[in-house]
């Protein structure tokens, strides 16, 4: 059977997430995504061992993880299983799970884990009976949702991607089907901007999954910067409470703290971090570690610096760690005098905030710097939205099969292969709308061209 | 007056496209086998287009063959034209098609039947069938005779219950002025048989001598011709031409001023009419804005003036057909010989078979052709093929044949009528298979030989031939694989001029072979040690190669796809029983009765959520 993953725990904020990988490669696929501090391979441990290191996606971490093994047949399934426990957060979580299914593994449908455990022998027969009403119910309920979303825009969006292939699937078909008719063949043109245009439809709505889930769950948000610029003051502007201990003896701030808030429409989950600095202090040189891990995993950074005070080597050792990640650069204490030299500052980040977080100056500015770094100022909560990780998968499998269509034709290949191509790509997008894909493409052939004897 | 006649271990009603194959393949897997005919002049007809193949039914026919059925070998003998048509879409798409002397068909297939050891062939209506205690079909003509057989196979076609429309005109007929099968449909409907009316129609003949053919475009056959048959040794001749003809603007206007006169938009006809195969004057209302329509003027035989006018199917009156026919550049002074005619007929809800094609609840009957609800001469004598087989499989207590979607586009078909039934008659289509990367045309030999010699209908000397030719491709792969080219000036050339990139260093022959733009003719001179093949072992090599990517990914969906496939669902499973269905797939698991979990699957209103409740139920009952 196909290696299949899921997000085990529940899909709700917890300490940790577990996502659960099962089946014949399911080590093969844990080692793509999984790199053990210790440098050994997840394929050499024997079953019931665990190993720490990190989840990587699109070569880029994720979060740390503990990797554990478990060898068919003695795991849940019955299969070769890796649970990988990460952080809690269903961001991380869900990143953690995409990586797995774009290493090879397909989204486990509702139930799918029991209904293995089941076949392979590793559960009797009156659960046997429960896990099926399970299934039948999460059946309807999976349906239900679906319906729901059917009505909606998705379902409009993905028929408009899925109608454009079909139309093309059918011209090839009718083209290949009835030589002998008038009908046109299709310029290579033509067909790849059916393609493209498709491709373009899909790379954005899987971009706006990641943006979509910004602005229904939140994004991690770490403060950083080195001690004493400020960080807490503007952890309690943002939030409006006096959670974060503010004193003028940098390093109060010892360990993270946790918050949520609005900012410019999107849930900011904020964490203030201990300042950054080489500490002889046990409590806070933990403290410091846990801020820098923080900086890893956490989507949004916002750095903040003194405007009061010339940039430090411990400001300048944060430039390289906001690399490829959205970070906000902002200088605190305008109300002082400005001794910070900002021009460096400009090259590093591509959005520079000036605030004052005690006088309260600067806010709107700070708001307006988040929504459009994080892309949620052009968000338009209206439009289609994937709702959940089959839906993503679905959504990327049709993308690599417009691709390939794309490759093929550009490389020369007949288009026998192309069409094939474009029909798994149907096929895709039906399996996410829960229509079938050759019986389309062939209606659609009779009704658009006359053909016939 | 009544009397018994004989016993047959199987009986074929309708010797038809269908009903040949089933005869042959009964009587050569060693049962009597009898043989039914209306008109016994007429074994093979083809009432329709004289032409065997097309696209997708070029691939039926070699498929056939490679089982050991006849139709291939008839048609190399007796074809007039060859074309392979989609020459230039890719290799999965090749489809042979050969105008066919519709006379000498027929003959060839008379003999064929007639000289066949256990086999029967006799002229007579059946009127009655019924089946007794012990599971014996007897089969009543209408001249009092009485059969028995262990095996029925209806291949009825468009004879039973035919009724000809041509305008307010209606009588009823068999195709060609046949008498039709009046008696037998009664005889179904009391077994219980879900009968139900389609539709079909054919174009009008004319008289080659009326017919201006300096205003018409030809159309030839191929220079190099390639038989259907894998035992044809030498390539068919091209003896004769075919002419291409449009309508235009005044036929359209015809068509609009008559349009009340035809029985289908008056409402006489209430039978289902394929989609693929429209009238002409479905043509031109329902797309109205199409400014002409092609046809062609193809011939029926070497010895007669007859030709058939492909794409002016029609059911209007004689006199309205005229007057269309003859706004046609090139046919003004044209004269009809046959009239165009609709023909309704009964057939039966495929649903109500096994993959077998065996009936889900009578024993021993089996469908096979239009009769299936399928249409079209190559699609018959498929299902005809795996019926005959499948009669006399369970004559001897074998277990039945049954080919999957992925093997073949024969598995396509009947998977297709038997899962999810047809609302038109059915015809192939290369779309409709979703692993035709690897169901080619030219690889049909590959995948279903060795399937025919274990059944027991390819001969030793067949065999052996096939046997060598694939030892001769694995020994061509193994050498393009092993074999270097080294960079030369003109091997860089060559590259340049076919627009692929040049290379830094000497290659394996393999890696050149795999580009689209290479092929095995320019690179003959960099390969000189190449053996001295066949072309079809290069063909084979080649094709392999350039679509290897692509032939591994569908090889790796078949083999999803075959783990379901081999989840059988026993024959007394009770689906009301079973906790977790939902109705709509406990009504159609029940009514279709699927013979395994990946034919549950395909059935519309079966959700993935259903197939995991059925695995479920299986596994917990031992299954």
């Amino acid at each position: 059977m196909s290696t299949i993953a899921a997000i085990s725990t529940g899909q709700a904020a917890g300490g940790i997430g577990i996502v659960r990988i099962s089946g014949e490669n399911a080590l093969s696929v844990a080692d793509r995504i999984f790199k053990s501090v210790s440098g050994l391979k997840l394929k050499e441990l024997s079953g019931y061992r665990a190993a720490l290191g990190t989840v990587f996606l699109e070569e880029k971490p994720v979060d740390e993880a503990i990797a554990t093994v478990f060898r068919a047949p003695k795991s849940y399934t019955g299969e070769d299983v890796v649970e990988l426990s990460c952080h809690g957060g269903l961001y991380v979580t869900r990143q953690v799970l995409r990586a797995a299914l774009s290493a090879g593994a397909v989204a486990a449908e509702p139930g799918e884990f029991t209904k293995r455990a089941f076949l392979n022998g590793k559960m009797d027969l009156t659960k046997a009976e429960a896990v099926m009403s399970i299934i039948s119910a999460q059946g309807e309920q999976a349906k239900a949702a679906a319906l729901g979303t059917l009505d909606g825009l998705l379902y409009r969006k993905i028929s408009g991607v899925s109608g454009e292939l079909k139309g093309l699937a059918a011209s090839l078909s009718a083209w290949v089907d009835y030589p002998d008719e008038e009908i046109e063949d299709l310029p290579d043109e033509k067909i790849l901007s059916v393609l493209e245009s498709a491709k373009t439809s899909l790379a954005d709505l899987i971009a706006r999954f990641d943006c979509g889930r910004a602005v229904l769950e939140g994004v991690d948000t770490a403060i950083v910067g080195k001690p004493n610029v400020g960080k807490s003051t503007l952890m309690n502007l943002l939030t409006g409470t006096e959670k974060s201990i503010v004193t003028d003896i940098a390093g109060t701030t010892r360990d993270i703290v946790e918050e949520t808030a609005v900012v410019g429409g999107v849930v900011l989950r904020l964490c203030d971090t201990a300042g950054l600095r080489e500490t002889e202090d046990k409590v806070e040189s933990i403290g410091v570690a846990r801020a820098k891990q923080k900086l890893e995993t956490a989507t949004l950074i916002l750095v903040v610096f003194d405007a009061s005070a010339p940039l430090e080597e411990q400001d300048e050792a944060l430039f390289p760690l906001c690399k490829e990640k959205h970070a906000i650069a902002i200088v605190n204490k305008t109300d002082l005098s400005a001794k910070l030299d900002t021009k460096i500052l400009d090259t590093v980040f591509n959005k520079v905030v000036y605030i004052s977080a005690k006088e309260n100056n600067g806010l709107q500015s700070l708001e307006q710097a988040i929504a459009e770094v994080l892309g949620t100022a052009a968000f338009d909560s209206s439009a289609a939205t994937l709702m959940n990780e089959r839906q993503l998968a679905c959504c990327s499998a049709a993308l690599d099969s417009v691709n390939e269509a794309h490759d093929a034709l550009s490389a020369g290949v007949t288009r026998d292969a192309v069409q094939v191509c474009v029909d798994s790509a149907i096929e895709s997008l039906d399996t996410l709308t829960g229509e079938r894909a050759t019986e389309s493409v062939v209606n659609e052939i009779f009704s658009r061209f006359c053909v016939g004897k | 007056m009544q009397y018994f006649a004989k016993q047959y271990d199987v009986a074929v009603i309708g010797a038809g496209h269908a009903g040949i194959e089933a005869g042959l393949a009964a009587a050569r897997l060693g049962c009597s086998t009898i043989v039914f005919t209306i008109n016994l002049d007429w074994i093979g007809n083809m009432p329709c287009n004289p032409s065997i193949g097309g696209t997708s039914k070029g691939h039926l026919v070699r498929e056939i063959d490679a089982l050991g059925g006849e139709m291939g070998k008839a048609a190399d003998k007796t074809e007039i034209q060859s074309r392979m048509l989609n020459r230039g879409k890719g290799p999965a798409v090749h489809s042979l098609r050969a105008q066919i002397d519709r006379r000498e068909y027929s003959k060839y297939m008379k003999h064929a039947l007639e000289k066949q050891e256990n086999l029967d062939v006799k002229q007579a209506e059946i009127v009655d069938l019924t089946r007794d205690s012990e599971g014996l079909w007897h089969l009543t003509t209408r001249l009092e005779a009485e059969y028995t057989a262990k095996c029925v196979v209806l291949a009825t076609g468009t004879f039973l219950g035919g009724r000809i429309y041509i305008g307010d005109v209606s009588y009823e007929s068999g195709p060609d002025g046949m008498f039709p099968a009046t008696a037998l449909s009664a005889a179904l409907y009391k077994l219980e048989i879900p009968l139900r009316r389609f539709k079909t129609g054919t174009p009008a003949r004319v008289n080659r001598r009326s017919i201006d053919f300096s205003v018409l475009e030809v159309q030839k056959g191929d220079e190099a011709t390639v038989p259907f048959s894998f035992d044809t040794e030498t390539p068919p001749e091209n003896k004769a031409d075919c002419y291409i003809a449009y309508t235009n603007e005044e036929t359209k206007r015809v068509i609009l001023e008559n349009i009340h006169t035809s029985p289908l938009y008056s409402g006489k006809i209430h039978g289902v009419g394929p989609r693929y195969c429209p009238s002409f004057e479905d043509k031109i209302m329902r797309f109205p804005d199409k400014q002409r329509h092609q046809l062609f003027v193809e011939p029926c035989g070497l010895d007669t003036e007859e030709l058939y006018l492909q794409g002016m199917s029609s059911s209007l009156p004689e006199a309205v057909q005229l007057k269309f026919l003859r706004t046609i550049k090139g046919l003004e002074h044209v004269e009809v010989m046959r009239t165009a005619y609709a023909i309704e007929y009964d057939c039966v809800d495929p649903l109500a078979l096994r993959p077998s094609l065996e009936f889900l609840d009578l024993p021993g009957l089996f469908g096979a052709g239009q009769f299936n609800g399928s249409s079209g001469y190559e699609e018959a004598a498929a299902q005809g093929l795996i019926a005959g087989i499948n009669a006399a499989r369970r004559v001897q207590g074998k277990d039945p044949l049954i080919l999957d979607r992925a093997s073949s586009y024969i598995g396509t078909l009947i998977d297709d009528l038997v899962t999810k039934g047809c609302s038109d008659p059915y015809r192939m289509m290369t779309s409709r298979s979703e692993y035709r990367l690897l169901l080619r045309q030219d690889n049909a030999d590959l995948r279903l030989t060795d399937i025919g010699r274990e059944i027991g209908l390819v001969g030793d000397e067949k065999y052996a031939r096939f046997v060598h030719k694939r030892e001769q491709i694995e020994a061509e792969r193994r050498r393009v694989l092993a074999t270097s080219v080294p960079l030369t000036d003109e091997l860089q050339a060559l590259l340049v001029s076919r627009e692929t990139s040049p290379l830094k260093s000497g290659v394996k022959l393999e890696e050149l072979l795999k580009r689209p733009q290479l092929d095995y003719a320019c690179l003959a001179p960099f390969d000189p040690a190449r053996p001295d093949y066949p072309p079809e072992v290069f063909e084979q090599v080649e094709i392999e190669l350039k679509y290897e990517g692509y032939i591994k990914r569908q090889k790796a969906q078949i083999r999803e796809m075959r783990r379901l496939e081999s989840k059988q669902i026993p024959e007394d499973i009770c689906y009301d029983t079973i906790d977790g269905l939902r109705l709509e797939a406990r009504e159609k698991l029940g009514k279709i009765r699927p013979q395994n979990v990946g034919q549950a699957s395909r059935i519309s209103g079966v959700s993935p959520a259903d197939v995991s409740v059925l695995l479920i139920y299986l596994a917990k009952e031992g299954v």
